[in-house]
């Protein structure tokens, strides 16, 4: 079949809109390019004709919504990904956060925790866990489950561990787990000063007086007015000389809220909320 | 009469930097259109194709940045380890979804999305590599009524990608690479005048 890419796009703003009416998702400012394609996954995977047909699956099975709601949920993500994020934060900002006698960082999509525990890792080398509250959020339920688990497929860990190292990690990152047959089981204390809780980047609101903003590889989904919005969310939850951490292919340059941050190092896409914003 | 087109996407993967190096730079700076390029790398690799694509070209060469708007006589190349996605209204997306392909970025993904967006608009071209991607992407180019054009697989350093490509679908032109940027040029600008570059 070779259905007109603009009777697509309307087919595809059809089922945006009826996910939003009947479950209350938002996605109607998410990269149609990326809506588009995982579409076509479920398509290909369920054997539906059509956009218009995943609409009436979806609206009709509550179950296929939540199948195709995992499609949309990338949770692609790695323990300290970006070494050199790591490293810069290790140097150079939790001495900063160290000045606070006590500080919140708020990880935003934090996907199966990956982010946050590297974050736990640093705080713990840095002697600074206990003065930390970290808030690890996601729309997604499912993956905070897994979250909550900190249980990481064997396979993973050589990739990992290379990581960890060239962020700086002064220890051994088998210190850090144990493993069973097939997973790595994080140490328990590292989960200690953490909240997972679901929160939805496009409908849920402030988080309020955060000192650390992590949120990286999620605004690349978005849409600019979207981004702009939730940046706008970041900037109201941060107190003044906060930091916003975004993903390496990430920045403010498009962002209407550019001017309320500094840049604290532009290659590793960390930004500072200005005092007077 | 000289159709219009909006874009030129390329795929290229194993032998890519070699051939990279004789493409682009062969391209007119005049050029009336964005080319986008998917050249597979490893996750680690660092930003140093676009620069070093750009200090030999003509034709202004960056990486592409995720929300941008494409403009004529640029070229973008994808990041390492992001797919590289076109918007309908012509700006850029980057994404980190699974591999497709076994390669991120993928060239199927760039060729798909800049299909849906530019339709009959869009040439599509695929280079030496060793897999099958660009392939579908290819397919589909040809089903929207674009133009589809791969590296003849005897110029190409490994040539099981033009192969997959040249299976896939009817291709318009089959080229060696050297003359694939005279190629685009004449078809985007015209027949070059002596001594103008
Ligand atoms: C590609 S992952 C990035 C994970 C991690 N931050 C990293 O960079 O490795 C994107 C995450 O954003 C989450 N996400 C997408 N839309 C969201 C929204 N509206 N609100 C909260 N989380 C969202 C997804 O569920 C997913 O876990």
């Amino acid at each position: 079949m070779n259905v007109h890419p603009e009777t697509e796009r309307i087919e595809l703003r059809l089922l945006l809109e009826a996910i939003y009416l009947k479950y209350g998702y938002d996605f109607r400012n998410y990269s149609m390019a990326h809506l588009k394609r995982r579409a076509e996954y479920r398509l290909s995977l369920s054997g539906l004709a059509s956009i218009s047909q995943l609409q009436h699956a979806v609206l009709h099975d509550e179950k296929m919504f939540l199948i195709f709601l995992q499609d949309l949920s990338i949770n692609v993500s790695e323990m300290f990904r970006d070494p050199p994020f790591y490293k810069a934060l290790r140097n150079e900002i939790l001495p900063m956060l160290g000045t606070y006698p006590s500080f919140k960082i708020w990880h935003a999509g934090c996907s199966a925790g990956q982010e946050v525990y590297s974050m736990a890792i640093l705080l713990h080398e840095a002697g600074m866990r206990e003065r930390g509250q970290i808030y690890a959020t996601d729309f997604n339920r499912a993956i905070l489950e897994q979250a909550r688990e900190a249980a990481f497929p064997l396979a993973q860990l050589k990739d990992y561990t290379t990581k960890y190292q060239q962020a700086g990690g002064e220890n051994s990152f088998a210190d850090y787990y144990a493993a069973d047959d097939e997973r790595a089981l994080l140490c328990s204390f590292l989960k200690e000063r953490i909240f997972f809780s679901e929160h939805n980047l496009v409908t849920d609101g402030v988080f309020g007086e955060m000192h650390l903003i992590v949120c990286r590889n999620v605004l690349i989904y978005f849409d600019r007015e979207l981004q702009d919005r939730v940046v706008g969310l970041f900037v109201d939850s941060l107190c003044p000389g906060g930091f916003l951490c975004l993903g390496s292919k990430e920045s403010l340059k498009f962002s209407r809220h550019a001017e309320k941050f500094e840049v604290v190092r532009e290659k590793e896409k960390i930004y500072r909320k200005r005092r007077d914003a | 009469m000289k159709r219009a087109f909006k874009a030129v996407v390329v795929g290229v993967s194993s032998g890519g930097l070699e051939a990279l190096k004789i493409l682009v730079p062969g391209l007119r700076k005049d050029l009336s259109v964005p080319v986008l390029i998917v050249q597979h790398l490893s996750p680690q690799a660092d930003s140093y194709l676009a620069l070093r694509l750009d200090e030999v070209s003509g034709l202004k060469v960056k990486e592409a940045e995720d929300k941008e708007f494409l403009q004529a006589g640029v070229a973008y190349v994808a990041p390492p380890d992001y797919h590289l996605l076109v918007e309908p209204d012509g700006s850029l997306s980057l994404s980190v979804d699974p591999k497709v392909n076994f390669s991120r970025p993928s060239v199927d993904v760039l060729f798909e999305t800049a299909s849906d967006a530019f339709g009959a608009a869009l040439i599509g071209v695929v280079l030496t590599g060793a897999n099958q991607d660009g392939a579908k992407g290819l397919a589909r180019i040809k089903r929207r009524g674009g133009l589809a054009v791969v590296q003849s697989p005897e110029s190409a350093l490994a040539d099981a990608m033009p192969r997959a490509a040249l299976e896939s679908t009817n291709v318009d032109h089959v080229l060696p690479l050297r003359e694939i940027a005279p190629f685009l040029n004449n078809l985007l600008i015209g027949p070059s005048h002596a001594n103008t570059d």
